[in-house]
């Protein structure tokens, strides 16, 4: 066990190699998210997606033995779900937060179903990255081997920021997301937009599915996920729908969801279940202390909940 | 046909199409697993309805979907997306084993042991729910999302407690709690296999239509969620009506918990969180959230839920195929919502002019 040698330094050490491993799910399913409610539409949905990344990059991985055609498999199987949703959240009268309770029961659904020949074997894992070498102890550089896809992840955040604030589609995605109206006297599809930015941000989620499935845990079982779709979601609001703070948001979380398995490892296990909870429990207590009655917040997308016409 | 009925008739045919549809491309998506969609059709329907042995697993199915299905139900009325059925018939089940062995413990008499159980039930699942409408309320905590974390945290607490304080030694390799004297169980109605927490679901569904649609109090929670504001300048208590709606659908949700523990399982475990929860926000989304109508789709969909193992059985479909046919449905439902006055046969007939009358100087 890493933590015998290094007594109670244990602990600090398996929550920062837990964040480094954890936060990559987050990471994505919450830029996914970010971008899909700059445009004013809400996808509970991303559970089901992530699920079926998780799935479908597994799967692929498996059969072709190319873990990195198994993460744009899972990037566009996210697609597929992402236009399924995208096409009913837009129809007259029918709300985006119960599609996207439908779309987490069907695309659950449909990742057990399919990926259930995918329970036993085992597929090629995507390569890992060592950061540890300058270090002597082997806890250390198994800590620091972090995914690519994290790094990834992390790169796409100020991208994805100087998207929104200075490219012209990014102002086209926050005018839908803003005023509807002002958009459509532009001349802008609301529609296509809002489609475009719910795919997108799919396809993004099902990645995040790809490295629940390929890097850590690194297996497929049907309890694979642990809510971190939904998670996400509270995350962006934390996040005040800003893609760079939806990275540090990622962060906490992953290292939230660390302290469990990091404090059963020094022989601490007697509450072993609650701290498991503490992800979401800290999800709770942070929407408490952001959300407020009395404002909107700052940086949340003009349209965002309000029904269609 | 006159206006009323051609709009009463849209809101059956509608869901009805609703569910044909989603039949139909359910039997395409097991056409492309390889199965034969009217086999398939045909087994659920004998699993389901076909004799009255498998009719019996079908009601015992339909009883907690019922009272989970409120849980989503009352609060819509309100404007409420809640979700967490899951953690409130956890939290139920788990107060209920509790409160069980406590009172018989202390040797009171089996009604009393079971009035008990009902009533810790559905104080914790009310408790839980009400939390949900309190942030809401007061904190403006997205409800949806809130609910959702908090069957999380119940299914951590359960977890906790079955494998620390609650745990019954000798249950090894599923953590249990110890187990309800046999006496105090809920028994079975009189012929069959069918427990009371069917009369419960039954009598829970009535009274929640009774509720929202016959006195003042679910008048004012219909008023509070068609316009907040409006309710509010009409001097409705708004932060009560959703704390005592989300109370009320968080106590039938306990109440299933109640039901799984004291009337199925006999102990808590893991098998308290099997999808009731889920089960139960689809009931209340296809039934457009009528306490009536979700008694009856409840028995619908706790046939689907008794057909999984024969379709694993017989056909070799895995058994989340269960899973994607509910959610087919769920999203064909949410389709048909945008379909209401749309159709050309279900508009109303603008009162036809009468036909100009022939004058003899036509031509």
């Amino acid at each position: 066990m890493a933590s015998e040698a290094l007594g109670w330094w244990g602990i600090p050490l398996a929550i920062i190699a837990g964040t480094l491993r954890g936060s990559a799910p987050f990471l994505f399913v919450s830029l996914g998210e970010c971008l899909t409610e700059k445009s004013g539409k809400i996808n509970l949905g991303l559970e089901g997606t992530l699920l079926m990344g998780a799935m479908s990059a597994y799967a692929v991985s498996y059969l072709t033995g190319s873990p990195w055609l198994g993460v744009i498999v899972a990037g566009v199987a996210g697609m597929f779900l992402g236009c399924i949703h995208g096409w009913l959240s837009q129809q007259p009268r029918v709300n985006d937060v119960a599609v996207g309770i439908a779309m987490i029961i069907f695309g659950s659904g449909l990742a057990f179903f399919l990926g259930k020949p995918f329970i036993q074997p085992s597929a090629p894992q995507l390569p890992v990255i060592s950061l540890g070498a300058w270090s002597q102890m082997p806890q250390v550089q198994s800590a620091l081997q972090i995914s690519p896809l994290f790094l990834a992840g992390v790169a796409i955040a100020p991208l994805m920021q100087w998207f929104f604030r200075s490219s012209r589609w990014g102002l086209l995605v926050r005018a839908v997301g803003d005023s509807p109206d002002a958009a459509r006297a532009m001349g802008i599809s609301i529609f296509k937009v809002r489609m475009a930015s719910i795919v997108a941000g799919s396809f993004l989620a099902g990645i995040g599915g790809a490295s629940l499935s390929l890097f850590y845990p690194g297996s497929w079982s049907e309890r694979i996920s642990s809510g971190q779709g939904l998670m996400a979601v509270a995350l962006v609001i934390f996040a005040r729908w800003n893609p760079v703070q939806c990275l540090y948001a990622s962060l906490l979380f992953g290292g939230a969801q660390a302290i469990g398995p990091a404090l059963q490892s020094v022989g601490i296990d007697s509450y072993y279940y609650l701290f498991n909870a503490s992800p979401y429990i800290l999800t709770l207590i942070i929407m408490i202390v952001t959300c407020s009655p009395k404002r909107t917040l700052t940086g949340a997308p003009g349209a965002l909940g309000q029904a269609q016409e | 046909m006159t206006d009323r009925w051609r709009s009463s008739l849209e809101k059956i045919c509608i869901p009805i199409g609703a569910l044909v549809a989603a039949l139909a491309l359910f039997g395409l998506f097991c056409a492309l697993a390889g199965a034969n969609p009217f086999g398939v059709y045909y087994s659920i329907y004998r699993a389901a309805f076909g004799s009255w042995s498998s009719f019996q697993n079908t009601l015992i199915q339909a009883s907690p979907l019922m009272l989970s299905a409120l849980c989503t139900a009352l609060p819509a009325r309100l404007g409420l997306v809640i979700i967490g059925n899951e953690g409130a018939l956890v939290m139920g089940g788990l107060a209920a084993v509790a409160g069980g062995l406590t009172l018989s413990g202390a040797g009171a008499p089996v009604l009393g042991v079971q009035l008990g159980m009902a009533l810790a039930g559905m104080a914790a699942g009310g408790i839980w729910i009400a939390i949900v409408g309190a942030l809401r309320h007061y904190r403006a905590v997205n409800e949806t999302i809130s609910s959702l974390l908090m069957n999380y945290i119940a299914i951590a607490f359960l977890n906790h407690m079955v494998n620390g304080p609650m745990k019954d030694p000798s249950s090894l390799n599923k953590p249990s709690s110890y187990p309800i004297p046999e006496i105090d169980m809920l028994g079975t109605l009189p012929g069959s296999r069918v427990h009371y927490g069917l009369v419960l679901g039954l009598i829970a569904c009535g009274l929640a239509y009774f509720l929202i649609q016959r006195t003042t109090f679910g008048f004012a929670a219909r008023t509070a969620g068609g316009n907040v504001r409006a309710a509010r300048v009409a001097g409705l208590p708004v932060g009560k009506l959703t704390l005592a709606i989300c109370f009320l659908g968080g106590a039938c949700a306990g109440l299933a918990g109640m039901v799984e523990v004291a009337a199925v399982h006999g102990r808590a475990n893991e098998s308290l969180n099997a999808n009731y929860g889920y089960g139960g926000v689809l009931v209340a989304f296809i039934a457009r959230h009528n306490p009536l109508a979700a008694s009856l789709v409840a028995l619908l969909l706790g046939g689907i839920l008794a057909s999984g193992g024969i379709l694993q059985r017989s056909h070799g479909l895995p058994d989340a195929t269960v899973m994607v046919f509910q959610g087919i449905v769920f999203l064909s439902v949410l389709y048909s919502d945008s379909l209401y006055g749309k159709l050309p046969i279900f508009k109303p007939r603008p009162a036809r002019p009468r036909p100009p009358v022939a004058t003899a100087t036509a031509v």
